[in-house]
């Protein structure tokens, strides 16, 4: 209120120090991680590390090394997580875009679930059974899990990006005598793409940073980055934590700094639906 | 939106319905399923007959920890939901483009972190001689003995709303950007001040976006195990660490899946405002 009133340089000066500050709230907790990535030693009480270095680097990509291994799990997940995903979400997506459907609400309202409900009770009774199955511990045990959670999304993008889709494209091409899956193929999916990518980028970051399933249903064999990361800060290891946490930084702030190019007005009025 | 539907609607519906199966049955089979079992587990005693001893058992030993799971949940929403109308509603007023640009490349790094790194983070920036420390002392704004961890729940609370209050901006800064600005407009031209507007004209017409975008968080809160467990794994906690210790160490399906379910009890509390929200939603949906 009395903003209005103070002088214009007064005004500045407030609107600087806001921002700097609430660049030191998001800034200042990525630099204490670099900083700790590059610690070679870091004693309390000193504000900075005394040693800087790559030695923990090395220890981290060295070829036997964990690291490697768990993103090499971590991905391999994800993307077979993707294709599982995409697989079931893209004919439902269509399906919901375009075709009329029996109990659609009952239809939209399962897809609702995974986001709308807490899925710790999901995670702990799934690693029962899936232990008794002998799917505990196992990569195909993890993805179905993170698919389960990941197609969700993946479902309604697909919908919205169909949706957009201009029917009248459809229609020329089935008049012009294509048949209902040469017109998919050659003109719907293509013109649904973008939509189809930004979905599959979606479930791809998800699996990749997915921690409780994992933690309940991978053990004791799948060891992902997230968990790789839990297990060094948990063991007071916080180079060795701070440099996978980077790892896992790359691929987040990477979609961050893209993602309006794919969360446009229409995907973002999804949300809620 | 009308279907490009030119042929018999009989089959077009079974195709539709083959095309959606698949879906539902992976959301069947790997979600719904373990819910209901998680609801039979609880309620079900040594013999197979129905106890209540297991809820018994989970309010015994974690009132406490339900309770304090609830508030940390709770604040951070509200501090979530501040936040975001703050940074969205000067995203949308703001009269000067170049802070209004900063604020917009700024808000949004933490969106797409995950919840154990932001974890991780924290843990080391909000501990005793971390770096907020660092420069509050610095900055001569407190003295070297106060310092002090803020790794009990208000660390919690911080981590989440660092993650999350991004994802509520984006989503509340998109439905403040699609607004006729005609309103907004003749409020100003008559004189009114921008936090009026912002409360009296802006935030009512997105209040169904702000909810959402606020309920999801609420759930998405309640299920996040590492963050608890890696900034304050210790009693008093959330309710997400007592369910992975009963598993982990006692193998207690029971008392844990009863635990679970007072979660989702939780839960259900957004819930009723959530459906309450789409359900205005779907029928503006099915009117198109």
């Amino acid at each position: 209120m009395s903003a209005m009133t103070l002088p214009s340089p007064m005004r500045a000066l407030i609107r600087a120090v806001v921002l700097a500050l609430l660049a030191f709230a998001i800034f200042g907790p990525l630099l204490n991680l670099l900083l700790w990535a590059f610690a070679e030693r870091w004693y309390f009480p000193s504000k900075l590390p005394s040693d800087y270095g790559l030695t923990y680097w090395y220890r981290v990509f060295q070829p036997r090394g964990n690291a490697l291994a768990s993103l090499g799990t971590s991905i391999w997940i994800a993307v077979l997580t993707v294709l599982v995903s995409l697989a079931v979400a893209i004919p439902a997506g269509y399906a919901l875009a375009r075709l009329k459907l029996p109990w659609r609400g009952a239809i939209l309202l399962v897809f609702l679930l995974p986001q709308a409900v807490p899925n710790l009770p999901v995670y702990v009774n799934i690693a029962q059974v899936f232990y008794q199955i002998g799917l505990n511990g196992t990569i195909l045990g993890v993805v179905l899990v993170h698919a389960s959670h990941g197609l969700v999304l993946a479902v309604w993008i697909a919908s919205a990006a169909f949706a957009s889709v201009d029917a009248s494209l459809e229609e020329a091409s089935r008049n012009l005598g294509a048949s209902a899956l040469t017109c998919f193929r050659t003109v719907t999916l293509p013109l649904a793409a973008p939509g189809l990518i930004a979905s599959a980028i979606f479930v791809f970051l998800e699996s990749l940073d997915e921690f409780t399933g994992t933690y309940f249903v991978g053990v004791p064999d799948v060891t992902t980055l997230p968990l790789l990361m839990f297990n060094a800060t948990m063991g007071g290891n916080y180079q060795i934590s701070s440099i996978t946490a980077l790892l896992l930084l790359i691929p987040s702030i990477g979609f961050m700094l893209v993602v309006e190019r794919f969360l446009k007005a229409d995907v973002l009025a999804m949300v809620g639906r | 939106m009308t279907s490009v539907a030119i042929d018999r609607p009989t089959t077009r519906r079974g195709i539709g319905l083959a095309l959606i199966a698949p879906a539902l049955a992976v959301v069947g089979l790997f979600f719904v399923a373990p819910l209901v079992m998680s609801a039979v587990v609880a309620f079900r005693g040594k013999d197979g007959d129905f106890t209540l001893e297991h809820f018994a058992k989970a309010f015994d030993f974690y009132t406490t920890d339900l309770l304090f799971t609830l508030a940390i949940v709770v604040i951070s929403t509200l501090l979530i939901g501040a936040v975001a109308i703050a940074i969205a509603g000067y995203l949308t007023l703001g009269e000067h483009p170049r802070a209004v640009a900063v604020l917009r490349w700024l808000y949004r790094w933490p969106l797409f972190i995950p919840f154990v790194v932001a974890g991780q983070l924290m843990r080391t920036f909000l501990a005793k001689n971390g770096m907020l420390n660092h420069v509050l002392i610095g900055s001569g704004l407190i003295e070297p003995l106060s310092a002090q961890s803020l790794l009990d729940w208000r660390g919690i609370v911080i981590a989440f709303v660092w993650k999350q209050a991004p994802f509520v901006t984006l989503l509340l800064a998109g439905a403040m950007a699609s607004l006729e600005t005609q309103h907004i407009e003749a409020a100003r031209n008559l004189g009114a001040r921008r936090l009026r507007v912002l409360v009296d004209i802006v935030l009512p017409q997105v209040r169904g976006t702000l909810l959402v975008g606020l309920v999801l968080s609420f759930v998405t809160m309640l299920s996040v195990l590492s963050v608890p467990l890696m900034i304050n794994p210790n009693s008093p906690t959330m309710v997400t660490v007592d369910v992975a210790y009963r598993i982990s160490t006692h193998a207690d399906y029971p008392v844990a899946n009863a635990l679970c379910l007072l979660t989702l009890v939780l839960a259900a509390v957004g819930a009723v405002f959530y459906l309450r929200h789409s359900g205005v939603r779907a029928e503006g949906q099915a009117g198109r």
